[in-house]
């Protein structure tokens, strides 16, 4: 069936309809990178918009559903080049199609998605409508086009309730060591399969509880602290910092989310709090913004954003460049920084844009790109380790008092 | 951290000549590593044998050495330049093992040369088999289970305790050389023993067997602070057990989720950071195809021909950032020239899909062994880019120039069911037709998969090919059919095929509908950034993105395709040489070509690349939209002359020499009527189609006769015929392809072979040099040892040449360059070809003469007149040096291809050796080519009775040299009875010890070993010579090169030091004088 993605400058793309027969109004944005694709459909972060993948082939080895970030997808819409016919991959569970139906999310496909990325890299990212509906004029849709926004997500892709993480007790359960799996054909035939291997080789966080306020929070930030053996506590967005800081965590991990960090006032109060209190904080992404607005700094909408898994971002203390995963539309403007309460801790190499902070006097540093990666370079992944560090190091000082 | 201030004076190494395994992708890193040295205000001293080379030009480097690369000429040339510092990681295997070399002797410390780049100790962590594995179990990085043994029997010992089938990787080759899978102890035995022997340190690694796993290709770049980035992931179609060099290839990794995508790459960078590397790097693995279990194949801690393939890729130079790191530089310092904005630490992201496709040489070696193993026998490859992989794979397949354009152009049709699952098993660079034909007749995906291991997931895009192929030929062909086969790629000539429509019908249906090709850009980024580097592929289906340009006078100039026998990287150099004398006279330059290896496809080369298929539809798609004032095809070899009618079709003027002129050199009849004209005469001979008509004009002339298609480059399928027989036999294989053209049916003369290239403004010709050819005729001049200046033939000779030379020019009114070849027969001076192009003697001519030959054509072409550019017409005065460009085989890659020399071309590379004397120059060719003798001082000669007389003089000289000469029993008595001492041999089927037993016993330096005229059928002489190349000894076939070699090795023994020439010093002499 025909599709079309009108965008609200009145640019039509004319494709085929995947997923589920459905119109959708977003804010349409595109996403670089050449594998992960159900990691991003179901990262929370793309609640309020559709995503385009530039790599034009997708689909390719199906949906493995042991890699999915949430509970479901979240994106409006999916825009592609081509949908593979089939997938191919020993733990594909279904394809792509199935998924996308399954998760009531529409797409189209087929289109010059090279050509809606330039769009939206010239004129900034736009709102848009997949529809199969052939419409006369535009007069109509346009200013309903213009007139959407994201509103506050956050509420929307937050856990209901609070629920806990354990964290390993032994390295193994993590699966294999990267690189030391060992396959065994008969295991395999019985149905028996292997975990998938780890890259943490240290379970240094043990003991330690980790409280995570889940803005929209991918699953592999938790999976990161307690494979590295902390007991992670996640709260829904709305948890006020009394409840959270009432059950004496050892740290907080602020998470990634979608949408206008302005839009989450309420939250910006509690972070506040939680910046008040001596707790050790780690933020990403939305909990970036976040913490940098509850604490006098601002944030601007970006033009069009970075998504993907190849953006390098230069730690200034060390001076060392990670390859990271990205995923936001919005940043905070270093331009308006009080020192005395933040310094820059990371930058953007290809832009110069704030990619974290450090904040004086304060054991709190927050990242604007995700070292949970999914999907994405697992470079950064140390940085939780850094955080379990920080942690330690407070329990041990504040023991000794 | 910025660049080190200590490095001012860099010596590069090259790779030397062409082999397999090691071709055109060294001369485009090291041009492009010298260019971005040169940026950096470095002086850059630049050894390389192989004059074909662009990095071997005087304006690539400040200071040039055409010499041998060994261990003692490096020496030479830094004691005499005494640079600062080496970077040897731009020159493959060759370069690194002999920069190596010299850090081991310690040489380099006590000269104070510092090795840029990756250190020795890295080197050594990366290629040393043991250290290598030791280093991946310390990281906990799995390798198979593996063993580096030194002896046979370790060997087998070893395998026993693993199990068949293992796999053979000996240390320090290239391309796998001597590696292979063996299923049972006798080829374990076979193939270790011959392994250990190639191997540059004795060693062998015999490991767990993984083939049929998937092969993943990462490639990685480190600077000296510890960043690290992946430019790119490849993934092999064809699974582990073939080279990756021989696989058909996709880029990015398909069938990888980001798990196992991110394992993968965590691990590659795991790697380069624990062997410390500076620079680029390859990390070869090997993932199961159903768990996540892999292991690292090989690491290769240097640019390599998939580091070439990754930046063409993705557009990211590998070889200059990695240039700019060996100089200190940080990657975050380094900006990405493609964007201009973003730095050179990120990622490519790409919005498209690669495949690169091998170009095996079995339409060259009809005798080989068609099947893949891990030792390459690839001599190029063709990239293609499209926005889905059937339009890359369709497109990668019409680019090979093997008379292949679809799935079913190599048809299995007539095989069944149960054959095909047969034939499937054997794993040949025919297997993708037969998958494709397994598809068709119905076999499964999940049958096919389990036999060949392919993944389904390329199985399906295959079937969907052929489905097209299906829709097409049922019919109707409506317009949305016609719209989705263009999208796979589909050229219009197959649609034409299968619907039984012509092709015109076709492009007017798509025309009127609106079906044309679009251009998209290859911008590093996948949009995300404005690029203004015009680097584009085509696409059916979307927008376009080239911007219109139409300022300047705009030039499309036709590359030469993959590098084959016959046509190899002297073209993409006269190419490249074209584009820049264009661009220097204002010109706005395009470059079609598709093989990713070259320097013409590296972005910043012409204004603008197109990444396309050298087909005619292709070229007009670019056409359209670029609408050139001209083009020309006399640079890009056949590829680029072959074009030339369908150019003219699309109105687009041909550049230079006229279309009717460069048939009326190949048409037979026009041919003659022209040498009639101007007086020239050629051997006698006649145009046929068939068999019957050659033997008619055979017995008329006589036997011998040569017999050759026209249209071809290389002499392919050129045979010297003594019999009907013969006739019979060459002509069916001629005519295995439907011939356009007729067959050429010659007189065969023997006589001195000389050559000339020459520019001609249709008024002048500038003949730089007359070259000649040690071997007399019947060798292919490609294959032949060519000196200049010509040094054997008469002043008469001479001069006639230089006439006729001008005579032909002007009747075939030729605007640029033209080859001419000649045979001399005592002061008789005949014609043999003329080809009004560019030939693979032009570069090295250039070098030599210091007459910038490709310049001067591009000029002409434009208008200018040879007076005028400063040249005064005719044949220049001989230089100051002799030149010897000495060819190079590599027919130890290739099982089963006879190696004697004919008519056909066979070898894939060559070097040059320079020197003012002939004798020294002849030596240092040699030498270049390898022959590093003497060593044992025993031979072997076993020689046709035409040749016994001059095998005694040969013969005697050598044992003058102190020589043991063996020979088999008629050469023995010859020689015996002429007081030469000979030691009989037994011949093969004989009793021990016989000729192949001293072969194999490793003690021999030579075997001279002259095959009867015509085609060789004696068994005996093909396995004494194969046997010889395979155990690595050097084997001759014509008694010239003998005769050339032993004046070499008694001239070596009273040569002392060798004198280095500095052929940059050459070209800016003659420059610096024109200029006054």
């Amino acid at each position: 069936m025909k599709a079309f993605l009108i965008l609200e400058d009145g640019t039509v793309f004319e494709g085929t309809q995947i997923g589920a027969q459905k119109e959708i109004i977003s804010e349409i944005v595109f996403n670089t990178s050449m594998a992960g694709y159900l990691e991003v459909l179901t990262d929370p972060s793309y609640a309020g918009q559709a995503v385009c993948m530039t790599y034009p082939l997708i689909g390719n080895y199906g949906i493995c559903r042991e890699d999915m970030e949430s509970r479901r997808a979240w994106p409006d819409g999916f825009i592609v080049r081509e949908l593979s016919r089939i997938p191919s991959n020993f733990r594909c569970d279904i394809t792509i199609q199935e998924f996308l139906k399954e998760n009531d999310v529409p797409g189209i496909a087929g289109i010059d998605t090279r050509a809606l990325t330039k769009i939206l890299r010239e004129k900034g990212t736009m709102n848009g409508m997949i529809t199969t509906r052939e419409y006369d004029s535009f007069e109509e849709i346009l200013p309903k086009l213009k007139a959407y926004s994201t509103g506050k997500v956050v509420e929307t892709v937050t856990c209901h309730k609070k629920y806990e993480v354990n964290g390993v007790t032994d390295l193994a359960q993590n699966g294999p060591i990267s690189g030391s799996s060992r396959f065994d054909p008969k295991a395999y035939k019985d149905g028996k399969r292997e975990k998938r291997p780890s890259l943490v080789r240290e379970r240094n966080g043990g003991g330690l509880r980790v409280a995570l306020l889940d803005l929209g929070a991918k699953d592999n930030i938790a999976r990161s602290l307690a494979a590295r053996g902390c007991d992670v506590t996640v709260y829904p967005a709305g948890t006020t910092a009394e409840e959270i800081l009432s059950s004496f965590p050892d740290g907080i991990m602020l998470s990634n989310g979608p949408g206008d960090p302005k839009e989450c006032t309420d939250m910006i109060a509690q972070i506040r709090k939680l910046y008040d209190s001596e707790v050790p904080i780690f933020a990403i992404c939305l909990g970036h913004q976040l913490m940098a607005l509850a604490t006098g700094a601002d944030t601007y909408k970006m033009k069009y954003g970075h998504r993907g898994g190849n953006h390098p971002v230069k730690d200034l203390e060390s001076g060392k460049i990670y390859i990271s995963s990205q995923n936001h539309g919005y940043v905070v403007d270093t331009g308006k920084l009080d020192p005395a309460v933040a310094v820059p801790a990371f930058i953007n190499v290809n832009d110069g844009t704030n990619e974290g902070l450090s904040y004086t006097g304060k054991n709190i540093f927050t990242v604007q790109f995700h070292p949970e990666a999914c999907p994405g370079p697992q470079d950064s992944g140390d940085l939780f380790a850094r955080f379990i560090n920080m942690m330690k190091e407070v329990k041990t000082s504040a023991a000794g008092k | 951290m910025p660049k080190n201030p200590n490095v001012k004076r860099v010596l590069v190494i090259g790779s030397g000549p062409i082999v397999i395994g090691q071709a055109a992708e060294f001369d485009y890193a090291g041009t492009q590593a010298c260019r971005s040295l040169k940026e950096e205000g470095m002086e850059v001293i630049l050894v390389n044998s192989n004059p074909a080379t662009i990095m071997t030009d005087g304006d690539i480097a400040d200071k040039v050495y055409i010499e041998p690369l060994t261990a003692k000429v490096l020496e030479q040339i830094i004691m005499k330049e005494k640079p600062d510092s080496l970077l040897p990681n731009m020159g493959g295997q060759a370069g690194l093992n002999l920069g190596m070399e010299l850090d081991e002797s310690g040489f380099l410390a006590e000269h104070g040369v510092k090795l840029l780049g990756t250190t020795a100790r890295t080197i050594k962590k990366a290629e040393d088999r043991l250290e290598f594995k030791e280093t991946m179990e310390k990281i906990g990085e799995p390798c198979a289970p593996s063993l580096v043994v030194e002896s046979v029997e370790d060997g087998v010992a070893f395998a026993k305790k693993i199990g068949y089938p293992v796999v053979l990787r000996p240390a320090y080759t290239l391309g796998g050389s001597g590696g292979g899978i063996a299923g049972n102890q006798i080829q374990l035995e076979e193939i270790l023993a011959n392994g250990l022997r190639l191997s540059r340190v004795g060693q062998v690694l015999v490991e767990r067997c993984i083939a049929g796993w998937k092969e993943i290709e990462y490639e990685v770049m480190r600077d000296s602070a510890g960043n690290c980035i992946t430019v790119c992931n490849m993934e092999n179609i064809d699974p582990v057990g073939v080279h990756t060099g021989d696989s058909i290839v996709v880029a990015p990794s398909q069938t990888l989720g980001d798990k196992e995508y991110q394992m993968l790459r965590s691990s590659a960078l795991n790697i380069i950071n624990e062997l410390e590397i500076t620079g680029g790097c390859n990390v070869q693995f090997a993932l199961h195809p159903s768990s996540f279990e892999y292991c690292v194949i090989e690491v290769n801690p240097r640019v390599s021909r998939s580091s070439a393939l990754a930046s063409k890729a993705t557009g990211y130079p590998i070889a200059k950032v990695a240039a700019k790191i060996a100089l200190g530089y940080t990657l975050d310092e380094i900006k990405n020239a493609i964007t201009g904005k973003t730095y050179a630490s990120f990622e490519p992201a790409l919005d498209y899909c690669v495949v690169k496709i091998p170009r095996l040489p079995f339409d060259k070696f009809i005798t080989a062994k068609r099947t893949l193993t891990t030792q390459m026998k690839a001599t190029g490859e063709v990239m293609s880019i499209a926005d889905n992989f059937e339009g890359a794979l369709m497109k990668a397949i019409r680019s090979l120039e093997q008379h292949v354009d679809c799935l079913r152009s190599n048809d299995f049709s007539d095989l069944s069911r149960e054959e095909l699952l047969d034939r499937m098993k054997i794993v040949d660079d025919q297997r993708i037709y037969i998958i494709a034909e397994a598809v068709r007749k119905g076999i499964d995906y999940d049958t096919i998969h389990e036999i060949t291991m392919v993944d389904i997931w390329f199985i399906d895009k295959i079937a969907i090919l052929t489905e097209m192929e299906e829709a097409l030929i049922k019919g109707p062909l409506t317009i949305e059919l016609l719209r989705e086969a263009k999208r796979i790629e589909f050229p219009d000539n197959v649609i034409a095929r299968l619907t039984g429509k012509d092709e015109e019908e076709i492009k007017r249906m798509r025309y009127d509908n609106g079906i044309v090709a679009a251009f998209k850009m290859v911008d590093t980024c996948a949009a995300e950034f404005a690029a203004n580097t015009p680097y584009y592929y085509s696409v059916f289906g979307s927008e376009t993105e080239v911007e219109e340009t139409h300022s300047k006078k705009k030039v499309l100039v036709l590359g030469s395709g993959p590098i084959r026998i016959g046509q190899g990287i002297e073209f993409d150099y006269c190419s490249v040489h074209a584009t820049w004398a264009f661009a220097k006279e204002g010109y706005e330059t395009i470059i079609v070509n598709n093989n990713p290896e070259t320097v013409s496809t590296d972005f910043d080369i012409a204004d603008k690349l197109y990444f396309e298929p050298l087909t005619p539809e292709d070229v007009e798609n670019i056409v359209n939209v670029e609408k050139p004032d001209g083009a020309v095809v006399q640079f890009g070899g056949q590829t680029a002359i072959k074009l030339t009618q369908s150019l003219m079709k699309m109105g687009v003027p041909i550049l230079g020499t006229k279309a009717e002129d460069v048939d009326a050199a190949e048409d037979r009849e026009l041919f003659d009527k022209i040498l009639e004209e101007t007086g020239i005469p050629r051997a006698a001979g006649g145009t046929v189609y068939t068999a019957k008509e050659a033997k008619e004009v055979a017995n008329r002339l006589g036997y011998p006769v040569l017999v050759r298609p026209s249209y071809v480059l290389g002499g392919q399928g050129m045979q010297i015929a003594i019999s009907d027989q013969e006739i019979e036999e060459f002509m069916a294989v001629i005519n295995r392809y439907t011939q356009e053209h007729p067959i050429l049916v010659d007189k065969y003369l023997q006589g001195k072979e000389l050559e000339v290239d020459a520019v001609c403004d249709g008024t002048d010709i500038l003949i730089p040099g007359i070259m000649e050819h040690i071997e007399r005729t019947g060798v292919h001049s490609g294959d032949s040892i060519s000196v200049y200046p010509a040094r054997t033939v008469s002043e008469k000779v001479k001069e006639t040449i230089a006439e006729y030379s001008r005579r032909l020019a002007k009747a075939l009114h030729v605007i640029g360059l033209i080859n001419i070849q000649f045979i001399a027969v005592g002061d008789e001076v005949y014609v043999i070809e003329v080809n009004p192009r560019s030939s693979r003697t032009v570069p090295y001519i250039s070098k030599v003469t210091g007459i910038p030959i490709v310049d001067l054509a591009t000029e002409v072409i434009i208008g200018k007149k040879i007076r005028e550019l400063g040249y005064e017409p005719g044949l220049q005065p001989a230089a100051d040096y002799y030149a010897v460009k000495m060819p190079v085989f590599s027919f130890e890659k290739i099982r089963g291809a006879e190696i004697s020399l004919g008519p056909e071309m066979k070898s894939t590379g060559e070097c040059l050796g320079i020197a003012k004397t002939f004798n020294e120059a002849l030596y240092k060719a040699f030498l270049g080519a390898g022959v590093n003798l003497p060593r044992y001082k025993q031979m072997i000669i076993t020689v046709k009775d035409a040749d016994k007389g001059e095998a005694i003089e040969v013969a005697g000289r050598f044992e003058k040299l102190g020589y043991k000469i063996y020979a088999t029993r008629s050469t023995a008595a010859a020689l015996n009875e002429a007081g030469v001492k000979a030691r009989k041999v037994n011949k093969i089927r004989q009793e021990s010890p016989t000729v192949m037993d001293l072969i194999l016993g490793h003690k021999i330096d030579l075997v001279i070993d002259t095959p009867t005229q015509g085609r060789d059928k004696n068994r005996d002489g093909f396995l004494i010579r194969r046997t010889a190349i395979e155990t690595g000894i050097y084997c001759i076939t014509a008694m010239d090169t003998a005769a050339a070699l032993i004046s070499s090795l008694e001239n070596a023994a009273s040569q002392g030091e060798l004198h280095l020439v500095d052929i940059a010093s050459i070209a800016k002499k003659d420059w610096s004088e024109k200029a006054l």
